[in-house]
Order: structure tokens, then C-alpha cells, then sequence
């Protein structure tokens, strides 16, 4: 009956949060990972990642949409959320959700966006008629001035946002590893770990999500892939991932060295219900072979041709890597009895409405608001599309 | 009418009087039954109780009177997944003391089976479990729109007109006293029978316990029989380490129970 060894609670049987709370920490951590990356050029003037920059910040935006989707979706009463805004109840961190979430969507990366693009949308709204004027001039806000003092500051109030921007990241995420890690009645969450291990897996998962739709995207565009640019992702991202990786076995040493009463409870867990998805999953595919890749082309001489294979190989392999990372926190920490006498089974179904079916459609909405986003707000640097053909026409450029 | 009235006569009518005021009574008596409406308990003063319980482990036979008491009095959802309270049954072995064998077959609900041959030497226990109304509870920190709170007397409780459904108070009890209610698509968890006790009455469980083994008490009131018993008796609370401020205090908490 209901997949149970040994004993839990009664009340514990049934799992609470399934495959959409899995979804929330991969996407926020999309986000802020994607929002890291665009401000390294930003900020931290790292030039050869230029041709990501606008990508990476529709890329956040797509996927920080969706963000809340799946959390709404899983509530009983989700025309009750609206009171988190209302009525917090201030000492909750999940009440907290709903202002981080509206802080860095409204006054971090749509303004960014919106200053960033501030001419091209100008430029464009002269240049079209009809509907498409009129969308246009929406997007501008009816704000024509784009003379070289205007875009001046632009520059500057976009720079000092990313400069927000990249605190407000670390906080979308960091704030989700503490939601986890401040439940202190669960061993498996509970660690101040929790916050920093979500963060830098988070800026891990957002940089390979980048860098394969960089790429994708100059393959549907038959375009030639910047390999300056690649390369210094690639090497970014191996950096990253060290650190993610050193800070997960940190947690997972410190568990084993210390050996408390949860011990028993997770070591058998992960050596059997969670072998797949830690063991092999997350940790041999999603982190070791990916790490291996990576270090590889820093230590060795491969052509363009290898690179670019490995580059997709290792971010697809992070990407799988990451969210199976998610899995094992969120549901791996409701597999066993807070008596720590027993262990429950995960059943996911597929069309129902925490199934695996509306886990996907959320997995692939994204990818067409960002496939929208981009029709309407062309990243490219190379032209191709109107509003890049703007921005070489015009005598500013870019 | 004589004054000699004859007895039949006279037992006629007092029997008549007596239907009358009977069925004036219950006809006032049945608007309230129809409307379900509360008691009113004009004299209730929430600030003047600090409301917990005893469960004493050496009293519990384990015959799950509480439990249905519970799911009855409180209309609590007749799966073996709802419980506002429930009974585990422990079995602690001689050679293996951190290591108990627990069972709780429908939280308790229909009693339990002859218990298993397990050799000489075999510690067989009942532990009652139920809310422990913490006062530092996890559950009313979490919500993130205060739909769990704590009442003056004591009583964590749930607004469910409030409550969104996101299970974070669910994820942080570490006792596992909340479940969703499938109907309402809300957190429910014990009550304390707060439609009872604030009407001066004791809680469904406790009320059906046939030896005493619950017993409600007010902390506040010192002439509540409770302070004699935690002088008197080794008293525990479930997971102190949690630090969690419970309410509900064991008498001969075995070391081993989680």
C-alpha cells in the first residue's frame, strides 16, 4: 500500500510537493543564472560574451514568466495568492516570493531590457505603419528621444541596474535555497548550505542554458558560431561548476562525517530510491562527465569543430544534471518519514494536474515566449532582422 | 373542574404538561439542532487559558477510541491519509533499542491486531500522537498569509477561508500533524476541539478515552491538576530538539519514540 517500507506518519503517505515544485527551483534558477551571464559583460566587461548579452536577458525574461506558473498551478486556491501581496504574513519566507519575484521581473530585467533596446524599439516604431507602429510606440513608452545624450544615459541606468540586478539575482535564487533550507523539521533541506549550493547551481543551469540556445539559435540561423564567445562561456562556466560542485560534496561529506540520527534514513535513501537520479543522474552525468568535458578543453588543444560538440554535449548534460539536482531536493526530501523510520515511493502520473504532462508544456512554454520575445526584440549582433538592420543602418551603431 | 379529581385524571395531566413543555423545548432546542448553530460562550476568555494536554503512555491501551471520537466529532476525512490525531503502536527488542518497530494501521482507527510474535523481552508501547500546539510553532512561521495562526489560549488554528493550499506549513511540522483536505483543497490539522473547550468542555479524544490517558489541560489555571502531574511524573515532549515549544506532554516518553 501506498509504496511504503517501514513506518511514516500517517498523514505523511502522500507526497505534497510534486514534479511543479521541482520545475520552480529550476526555472528561478534559470533565470538568475541566464541574468549572471548578461551582466558579465555588463558589468564586468567581459567583451567576448557580448553576442549572448541580449539573448541571455530574453532568455531571463522567458523563462521568469513562467517562474510562478507552476506554483500556481500546484495551489488549492490559487485565486487566493493574490493575499501574499496584501497580507503577508511577514515572517514567512514564502511570502516573501511574491515581492523578490515582482522586485526582479519588474524593476530589474524589463527595465533593463526596455533600456537596453530603448533605440532600436524608437528606430523601429519610425520606420513601421499600422498595427505594428502602434505596438511599437507602445513598447517605447511614446519616448522618441534617442539623441546620443539620451542614449547616454540609458547606458548609464542600464549598467547601474545589472549592478542591482546581479544582488537581486543572487536573491530570486538565494531565496529559494532558503525556503528548502529553513525548514529546519526536514534533515534533508535543513542546512545554511542550502541557499549558496541552489545559487551556484542556479548560475551553473543558466549558463549552459545560454550557451546551448546561443548556439542553437546560430545554427536555425545559419549563422557561424563565435567561437571567442563560446569558449569564454564554456570556461566561466567550467569555473562555476567547481565551485557548485566543491560546495554539493562539501554538504554530502559533512552529512557523512557527521553521521547524525537523519543519516540512516538518507544514506539508505540514496542508495536505493534516489541511487538513479543522485548517483548517476546528477552526480556521474549531470556533474563528473560534464566537469571532465569541460576540463578538457582547458587543458587540451581541441579544433572548433570538437569544441562545439563538447560545449553541447557537457550543457546538455548540466541541464539534465541541474534538474535532476532539483528532483533529489524536492521530492528526495519528502521520500522518507520524519520519524526517520521509513521511506514512501514518488508515483507521477501524466495528465493530471501536477503530472508529467503540464511539467512539460511548462518546460516548453519558455521556449516560445523567448522564440516571441526575440521576433519581437532581435538579439542579434550580426543583423539579419529589422531591428538589427536598424542598428547597422543607423549612423550611431552599435 | 372538582377538586377530587380522580388519580387517573390527575396523572393525565401532568403527563399532558409535561409533553407540552418537552416539545416547546425541543422545538426551540431543534432550530439550533437544523442550523448547527454554536453555543455561545459569553464567559470564554480566550487571554485567561494557555491550552495543551497530557498523554499519559502507561494508561493508552491502544483500543483507537480517540481516533474515531476525532474523525467523528470533527468530520476529519475517512481515509487513512486524515488524521488529526492517531495511535502508533511501538516495539522495541531488547538487542536493537534505537531501533523500534512502529506500526499505526489506519492511524490507530479500528484498534490493533494481536501483536506479532516478536521472543521474550519485547517493550510494547501506545503513543497517542496529535498536534502539540506549539508555542513557537514551525507551521504558523512558514504561512506565508497567515491562514495558520495562534490563538490567544494557545491553539494553533487554520483560517481555511485564507488558506492558499501550498503545503509549506505541511513540509515544516516535524510530528506530520497536517494533511490537505481533499474537499476543501485546505490544510487541516487538530483543533483542540476548539468548538468544545471554549464552551468549557474537553476534547473529543479526551472525552472517549476510557483510562484517562488524555487528559486536556489549562496551563493558566493554577488549580488545574496538571501542575501536581508534571511535578510528580517524568514528563517529555516529542522531538525536543526541535525546540518547537510543544504543549503536549508525555508521561513515560520512551527514549526511542520519533
Amino acid at each position: 500500500m501506498h509504496g511504503v517500507e517501514g513506518f511514516m506518519y500517517p498523514n505523511e503517505m502522500e507526497l505534497q510537493w510534486s514534479i511543479l515544485i521541482v520545475l520552480y527551483p529550476y526555472i528561478t534558477g534559470l533565470v538568475a543564472g541566464a541574468f549572471i551571464l548578461a551582466s558579465l559583460e555588463r558589468v564586468f566587461n567581459v567583451a567576448a560574451v557580448k553576442p549572448t548579452y541580449r539573448l541571455a536577458l530574453l532568455t531571463a525574461l522567458a523563462f521568469l514568466i513562467v517562474a510562478p506558473m507552476p506554483l500556481q498551478m500546484h495551489l488549492g486556491h490559487p485565486e487566493r495568492s493574490w493575499e501574499m501581496y496584501v497580507t503577508p504574513h511577514k515572517e514567512s519566507a514564502m511570502a516573501m516570493f511574491g515581492f523578490v519575484y515582482l522586485w526582479y521581473l519588474m524593476a530589474v530585467l524589463v527595465l533593463e531590457i526596455w533600456f537596453d533596446y530603448r533605440k532600436e524599439l524608437v528606430l523601429t516604431w519610425r520606420a513601421s505603419t499600422g498595427i505594428k507602429r502602434q505596438f511599437y510606440g507602445l513598447l517605447t513608452l511614446w519616448s522618441d528621444n534617442i539623441s546620443p545624450e539620451a542614449l547616454k544615459l540609458d547606458d548609464k541606468i542600464g549598467r547601474t541596474l545589472t549592478v542591482i540586478g546581479i544582488p537581486s539575482a543572487f536573491m530570486l535564487h538565494g531565496y529559494v535555497g532558503f525556503i528548502f533550507g529553513s525548514i529546519k523539521a526536514n534533515p534533508w533541506w535543513s542546512t545554511p548550505l542550502m541557499p549558496i549550493v541552489f545559487l551556484f547551481s542556479a548560475i551553473v543551469s543558466g549558463i549552459a542554458a545560454v550557451m546551448l540556445i546561443y548556439m542553437a539559435t546560430c545554427k536555425l540561423r545559419r549563422t557561424k558560431i563565435d567561437m571567442l564567445c563560446v569558449d569564454t562561456i564554456a570556461r566561466y562556466l567550467y569555473y562555476a561548476f567547481i565551485v557548485d560542485f566543491t560546495l554539493e560534496m562539501l554538504d554530502l561529506i559533512h552529512r557523512l562525517y557527521v553521521a547524525d540520527e537523519s543519516l540512516q534514513a538518507l544514506d539508505f535513501m540514496v542508495k536505493t530510491k534516489l541511487f538513479v537520479s543522485q548517483i548517476v543522474i546528477q552526480i556521474i552525468l549531470g556533474t563528473l562527465v560534464p566537469l571532465v568535458l569541460l576540463a578538457s578543453v582547458q587543458m587540451l588543444k581541441w579544433s572548433a569543430d570538437a569544441r562545439k560538440r563538447i560545449y553541447a554535449a557537457a550543457g546538455l548534460l548540466i541541464m539534465i544534471g541541474i534538474f535532476a539536482m532539483r528532483w533529489n531536493v524536492v521530492i528526495g526530501g519528502q521520500l522518507f518519514s520524519k520519524s526517520f523510520l521509513g521511506y514512501t515511493t514518488y508515483k507521477l502520473a501524466f495528465a493530471t494536474k501536477e503530472g508529467l504532462l503540464p511539467a512539460i508544456l511548462f518546460m516548453i512554454l519558455p521556449f516560445l515566449i523567448l522564440w516571441a520575445l526575440v521576433k519581437i526584440l532581435p538579439p542579434w549582433e550580426d543583423g539579419g532582422t529589422h531591428a538589427g538592420d536598424i542598428r547597422h543602418g543607423s549612423t550611431t551603431g552599435a | 373542574m372538582s377538586a377530587d379529581a380522580s388519580p387517573d385524571r390527575r396523572e393525565f395531566l401532568k403527563d399532558s404538561g409535561r409533553w407540552i413543555l418537552l416539545t416547546g423545548a425541543a422545538t426551540l432546542a431543534w432550530d439550533f439542532v437544523v442550523q448547527g448553530a454554536p453555543e455561545q460562550a459569553p464567559n470564554y476568555n480566550a487571554t485567561d487559558h494557555w491550552w495543551g494536554m497530557i498523554i499519559d503512555i502507561e494508561k493508552c491501551i491502544g483500543c483507537g477510541n480517540c481516533v474515531r471520537a476525532c474523525k467523528a466529532e470533527n468530520g476529519v476525512p475517512m481515509t487513512d491519509e486524515s488524521f488529526r490525531t492517531w495511535v502508533e503502536r511501538y516495539t522495541i527488542l531488547p538487542d536493537a533499542p534505537e531501533h523500534p518497530i512502529v506500526e499505526s494501521p489506519n492511524g490507530g482507527y479500528d484498534g490493533f491486531l494481536d501483536l506479532k510474535q516478536h521472543g521474550d523481552g519485547a517493550k510494547v508501547f501506545f503513543v497517542p500522537k496529535i498536534c502539540n500546539h506549539c508555542a513557537h510553532s514551525p507551521c504558523v512561521q512558514v504561512c506565508p498569509v497567515g491562514a495558520t495562526f495562534e490563538s490567544p489560549d494557545g491553539v494553533v488554528l487554520v483560517d481555511k477561508e485564507r488558506c492558499l493550499g501550498c503545503r509549506y506549513c505541511v513540509q515544516a511540522c516535524p510530528y506530520g500533524c497536517r494533511y490537505i483536505d481533499p474537499r476543501t483543497e485546505t490544510v487541516d490539522k487538530c483543533t483542540l476541539c476548539y468548538h468544545r473547550i471554549t464552551k468549557g468542555l474537553t476534547t473529543a479524544c479526551c472525552e472517549t478515552c476510557p483510562t484517562g490517558a488524555r487528559q486536556l489541560v489549562d496551563l493558566k489555571d493554577p488549580k488545574d491538576p496538571v501542575h501536581e502531574f508534571m511535578r510528580t511524573h517524568m514528563i517529555n515532549v516529542l522531538k525536543p530538539q526541535m525546540a518547537t515549544g510543544s504543549k503536549v506532554y508525555y508521561n513515560a516518553l520512551d527514549g526511542a519514540v520519533r
